[in-house]
């Protein structure tokens, strides 16, 4: 198939109003408020060396914190705000989404700002500084009607700069739950959707570039004195905010929100879960790729109304468990800890994905390995790859204790390449997915986990606290408990794997709704 | 002299560090007066000109303008009601000839269109055609336009009194020469008190009435061409040997009066 007759650009661009207005919105939002801390900033230290080199060297700190890092940060940070702000003052706002995104840009966009806006200042002749002094003007004066309009191009090519650093910036504030056009790339990378990763990067670099020109034009409209230029440029940049932004004002209210964390089955699942709402006539969006930190608090705080997590995960991240129950009292212990914090647990999907030690089925059987007792032995001569977290989680240091693993060396990997790496012996083990349709598709094998080191991580159904009595949501979500076995969420994995049009996670949701449902 | 100087310096002192740039100072310019003080680089008559409007703080000693203790007065409105005329001109690049002219209006609160009138009568004033001139940045001006537009800015807001920082140092002679003329004769016309600060004895004598000479923070001698020749001090005679020199050469090579 021509890769330009690909359905799944249609399906990009229809979401493109909803995302490039939220990025837009986000960037200059962080932009403006960037500006208006670090110009007076720039202003009251031009002339004091100390404090200014201090301002500077801390802007360039954060400016070497990786932009994800520096997002992700901001999240617990206000989150701790947050709960600050309702206990002192009884003020409640959300620390989910545009907040943390708009303060951690910010943030980034200081260096730039100030480091032009200081150049600036201090390279004004000194004998204009006189000569406005000369002529009468107060300090303010001199500030305002010299100093600050000399210093004007060289500012604008600081903001210019952070202008372009914020647009790519915000396309990581998907994961804290702000619709960016970063929506397209995680979604993309997570379900091998190349279209969508392609178009989330063009479409930010397009908006970075036609920012950067139309700031520029402004930038030389100021330096060659040409208000027209200048006019121009703000003309334009009017232009874009007013054409990315008023699609995204006149929408209704969401209704209902469905959470996704950054993976294939979550994204067919919230899917899935967004459908049958709007089957039941209920109006609901999905939110995807959120952070697995973020998505729980933002159940919390009502930021979404609910989403899919898996038992274990709960027992260990939240509940901070380290012992490992049987799966039934599991899941009970969990629905009364939950219920403390007014998180409804409506039940179980009906599949497991847990965390499974997987190699290729022949080399497994060629060394008669069978269990991770088995694995053992051989351990110490094979590699083992998992993904970002998986060594720091306790089910790993519960497998090592239990088995006494100890591998030649260990690797993290993004997901979706991990299997491909077994299958073609760059790494010996991996730490799986149950659910995963890759260990069938390139035959390996999960290893039995006989000493039960790791916990049961049973799908489950979770509802905001708002939620806990909404009856008509819970009816619509019913008929999906218990109802999606392990072989076919295995099988809709696979598909939302795949790379082509059928492999969007609205078509598999469809796909496995048709097959589990309906009826 | 007059009951009433417009600017006088008593005993004032200013150092910068251990460095005595103004060192007890007295010098009285009655009104009307044209004053030029005279020295070297570092003599110390720009600080001691800057002194007057409060560019510079004096440490020590009493500076009065028009009898007023200027320690008494704010400077921001001490500055507005004296005009100031900055080495190469110290024009605001990136305001018009007319915006620069008419600043000091502008601060003081002079309704726009009396600015505009004001700035046309400047131009005038200074002998640039105003359709030709007022719009244009300073960038676009040679060196002796800038300077006129700087000498209009000192003017717009009526001062009594201009101070000028070597106003004509970096232009060629033959600019210099006329626009040195020009200011005389504004002067005069306008009423003015002016000191201006030059390196240039000839300058000084063919523009002042009455000349200052500095050197090393300390004034040396004070008085008109006639006065400062009888002066006793080796350093004024020497500074006054040039521009005589200079005369009897010019008119031993030069031919007679109107000949050429």
């Amino acid at each position: 198939m021509s890769l330009l007759a690909d359905p799944r650009w249609g399906e990009a661009l229809a979401h493109l109003p909803d995302y490039l207005g939220n990025h837009v919105q986000v960037s200059l939002a962080a932009l403006a408020l960037g500006l208006a801390v670090s110009m007076p900033l720039a202003i009251l230290t031009r002339n004091r060396p100390a404090p200014r080199g201090m301002l500077l060297a801390f802007a360039s700190i954060v400016q070497t914190v990786p932009g994800l890092a520096l997002l992700a940060l901001f999240y617990p940070l206000l989150l701790a705000a947050a709960s600050v702000a309702l206990t002192w003052f009884g003020v409640s706002f959300s620390a989910f989404g545009f907040l943390p995104a708009m303060l951690a840009l910010a943030l980034y966009s200081m260096l730039p700002v100030l480091r032009n806006g200081i150049t600036g200042l201090n390279g004004i002749d000194p004998a204009l500084i006189e000569a406005a002094k000369g002529v009468g003007m107060t300090g303010r004066q001199s500030l305002l009607l010299v100093e600050v309009p000399l210093a004007l191009p060289v500012m604008m090519a600081g903001i210019r700069t952070a202008a372009v650093w914020v647009i790519g910036t915000a396309t990581l504030s998907t994961p804290i739950g702000q619709t960016s056009l970063g929506n397209y790339i995680f979604a993309g990378l997570q379900t091998q959707n190349w279209v969508f990763v392609l178009f989330g990067c063009l479409a930010s670099a397009l908006l970075a570039l036609a920012v950067d020109q139309l700031l520029g034009l402004i930038e030389n409209g100021l330096r060659r004195r040409s208000r027209l230029r200048a006019a121009l440029g703000c003309v334009g940049i009017a232009a874009l905010v007013a054409a990315t932004l008023v699609p995204t004002m006149g929408r209704s209210s969401q209704g209902y929100v469905v959470g996704a964390k950054t993976f294939a089955e979550q994204y067919v699942l919230s899917a899935l879960l967004r459908d049958r709402l709007q089957a039941a006539g209920l109006s609901a969006t999905a939110r995807s790729g959120l952070g697995s930190s973020v998505i729980f608090e933002a159940l919390k705080a009502g930021d979404i109304d609910l989403y899919v997590d898996y038992s274990g995960t709960l027992w260990a991240n939240q509940l901070h468990r380290s012992d490992i129950k049987p799966r039934t009292e599991l899941l009970a212990d969990l629905k009364t800890a939950l219920a403390r914090d007014n998180i409804t647990l409506l039940g179980d999907v009906g599949f497991e994905n847990a965390y499974a030690l997987v190699m290729p089925r022949k080399r497994a059987e060629a060394l008669g390995i069978r269990t991770i007792t088995d694995l053992a032995a051989h351990a110490s001569t094979m590699s083992i790859a998992g993904d970002y977290e998986f060594f720091s989680r306790p089910e790993w240091a519960a497998l090592q204790k239990a088995y006494g693993l100890s591998f030649r060396a260990q690797r993290q990997m993004q997901p979706d390449f991990m299997y491909a790496a077994a299958a073609s012996g760059e790494v010996d083990v991996i730490a799986g997915y149950t659910s995963d349709g890759l260990i069938a598709k390139y035959d390996l094998v999960a290893l039995d986990d006989i000493r039960h080191a790791i916990p049961p991580y049973d799908a489950i159904l979770l509802l905001a606290p708002r939620r806990a009595d909404d009856e008509r949501l819970q009816a619509a979500l019913r008929p999906l408990l218990g109802r999606i076995d392990i072989a076919n969420m295995r099988e809709a994995n696979l598909r939302a794997g795949g790379n082509d049009a059928n492999s969007s996670p609205d078509a598999v949701a469809k796909w496995l709704w048709g097959k589990v449902g309906g009826r | 002299m007059p009951s009433k100087p417009a600017i006088s310096y008593q005993h004032v002192t200013r150092s910068f560090g251990s460095l005595k740039a103004v060192d007890d100072v007295s010098l009285e310019i009655a009104e009307g007066e044209f004053v030029a003080i005279v020295g070297g680089s570092g003599s110390g008559k720009t600080t001691l000109l800057r002194l007057a409007n409060r560019l510079i703080e004096a440490d020590g000693g009493t500076i009065t303008v028009e009898g007023e203790d200027v320690r008494d007065v704010d400077p921001v409105a001490l500055r507005r009601r004296i005009g100031y005329v900055f080495q190469s001109g110290g024009l605001f690049p990136h305001l018009s000839v007319a915006d620069n002219i008419g600043i000091t209006p502008r601060l003081l609160g002079v309704s726009a269109a009396d600015i505009a009138a004001r700035v046309d009568e400047l131009l005038e004033l200074v002998q640039l055609d105003h359709a030709a001139h007022r719009d244009r940045l300073p960038e676009a001006l040679s060196g002796g336009q800038r300077q006129r537009v700087g000498v209009a800015r000192a003017l717009a807001a009526r001062p009594r009194i201009v101070l000028m920082d070597e106003p004509f140092g970096a232009l060629d002679p033959l600019t210099r020469d006329a626009l040195g003329d020009d200011y005389r004769s504004l002067h005069r016309k306008l009423g003015l008190t002016t000191v201006m600060i030059t390196h240039d004895m000839t300058e000084a004598i063919l523009l002042a009435d009455r000349i200052a000479v500095m050197r090393g923070g300390r004034l040396l001698a004070q008085g008109t061409p006639n006065e400062l020749a009888k002066s006793g001090d080796d350093y004024v005679l020497e500074l006054l040997r040039t521009p005589r020199r200079q005369a009897e050469r010019l008119n031993a090579l030069l031919p007679q009066s109107g000949a050429a």
